[in-house]
């Protein structure tokens, strides 16, 4: 699969994340405390809202819905209300842009 | 006059789904980014200060209690650790349900299950029932946590203000759950692989209070019902004097939270005891900033929301006429007017309130 150019490495803060639509699908980019980035589906498993808005703290994604919580490397729903992994997706950096491959 | 079914599994839950109503998108005030992420941060301070004032305010409520049992100079302190269990606990479970009231995770889960259980609401079910009352909040027929339904019954809140029906209702699911069986509804919404922690929650519960039960009769008294068990009723009329106001009287059936939901200013006693969900249009707009920053909140986003009622006798005072009317007139609700800088109510959002009518 090819590697898509989603950003700009300092469109992101760290500890924050973004939306990226491609393709007709939708992903959450994340800048991680240490520096690294992520990419998982950009919508939560448990109703569909757009996890943009929600807060990031260390590896950890909250939907602004209801609070359930991922790790955002590995997918993993953390918390109720959340039962369904979010898929996950391969991420590297070149020349000061993040590229994914989704 | 529209003919209201608040069932989950009734016709106006089919309607709602089929018209789109159910899990729609809500209006949402535009915030920067910058200012909702220090808004929605996480901090374990404010609620370990609070925290600790509470149980400590309850131990010694309590030790006076019992030390002054059974004279009457007890009852003002059994009434003070009644509010403290039978409605801080409300708020408590509230805020610590959402995972907002602190920083670390541990910490909300401890405090939320003591406070589902002072409140008699199993834990579980309860996290499932608010998730849906945020998706679908004052939804016919898809919010399960309508405490105002129309015709109002009057009569039932009146007895809630001494816990009569909810706790009488939470004993009867409690052992229904205890049998091992979940309720309609609550299979409605509550996901199948959690079904066995509502069950096994409830076996516990049911043990506790048969112990105490068992403490009453060997110590011929009801001191331990006091303490444990008889606060969800004599201490339940705040969080239900405040629970009502929440969405009492305002419009059903829409999605837009400034339509449906009150922001009442009230007094600091209040607002330790509510956890600040008076600012209530805010929370249902933004669950996840802390209670501790809705005052905040409330400053950033007033523009675009109705004036909020400055007191609770004054919210009191817009309310009960709209819920007296309503026995007669199911369709009527109050519509608050919006400050010129707020952006207007989106008529393609409400499915059923005729906007641009103000109602009386
Ligand atoms: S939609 Fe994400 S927790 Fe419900």
């Amino acid at each position: 699969m090819p590697w898509i150019d989603a950003c700009a490495t300092d469109e992101i803060e760290q500890e924050d994340l973004v939306r990226f639509d491609h393709d007709g699908r939708t992903f959450a980019i994340y800048h991680s405390p240490d520096g690294d980035f992520f990419c998982t589906d950009g919508l939560c498993t448990h109703e569909q809202v757009h996890l943009a808005d929600g807060l990031v703290m260390d590896y950890e994604i909250e939907c602004p819905k209801h609070n359930a919580t991922f790790d955002y490397r590995t997918g993993e729903a953390k918390r109720a209300p959340a039962c369904v992994n979010l898929a996950t997706y391969p991420t590297k950096v070149d020349g000061g842009r993040v590229l994914v491959e989704v | 006059m529209t003919q209201r079914d608040y069932s989950m599994t009734g016709p106006d839950s089919a309607w709602a789904v089929q018209t789109g109503l159910a899990a729609a998108d809500w209006y949402h005030t535009d915030l920067p980014r910058k200012t909702m992420k220090d808004l929605m941060k996480r901090t374990n301070g404010p609620a370990i200060r609070d925290t600790a004032i509470l149980f400590a305010s309850m131990i010694v409520l309590a030790g006076f209690g019992i030390v002054l049992w059974p004279t009457l100079w007890s009852v003002p302190f059994w009434l003070g650790y009644g509010v403290l269990y039978g409605s801080a606990m409300d708020s408590r479970w509230h805020e610590c349900g959402h995972g907002t009231a602190f920083k670390t995770r541990s910490y909300n889960d401890w405090l939320y299950q003591i406070a589902s259980f002072c409140m008699m609401r199993n834990p579980h079910t309860w996290r499932w029932s608010h998730a849906r009352h945020h998706t679908d909040t004052v939804i016919v027929g898809r919010d399960p946590e309508v405490v105002l339904m129309r015709p109002p019954a009057l009569a039932r809140v009146i007895a809630n203000f001494f816990g009569l029906v909810d706790a009488w209702t939470a004993i009867g699911r409690m052992l229904t759950n205890a049998t091992g069986r979940l309720t309609p509804d609550e299979a409605d919404f509550v996901p199948r692989p959690e079904q066995p922690k509502v069950i096994r929650v409830a076996r516990i519960w049911v043990a506790i209070y048969a112990t105490v039960i068992a403490m009453a009769f060997a110590l011929n008294s009801i001191l331990p019902l006091m303490l444990i068990g008889l606060p969800r009723l004599y201490g339940a009329w705040h969080h239900v004097m405040t629970g009502v106001l929440q969405h009492g009287g305002l419009a059903e059936n829409v999605t837009d939270h400034r339509l449906n939901s009150r922001t009442v200013l009230m007094n600091p006693i209040s607002r330790f005891i509510y956890w600040n969900m008076n600012y209530h249009v805010e929370h249902h707009m933004f669950p996840m900033v802390p209670y501790h920053r809705l005052p905040q909140l409330h400053e950033a986003i007033k523009h675009d929301l109705p004036a909020p009622n400055r007191s609770i006798p004054e919210a009191f005072a817009e309310m009960w006429p709209a819920l007296v009317r309503q026995l007669r007139d199911e369709d009527h609700f109050i519509k608050r007017t919006l400050p010129d800088t707020a952006k207007p109510y989106r008529a393609d959002l409400h499915a059923t309130v005729p906007v641009g009518v103000p109602a009386e």
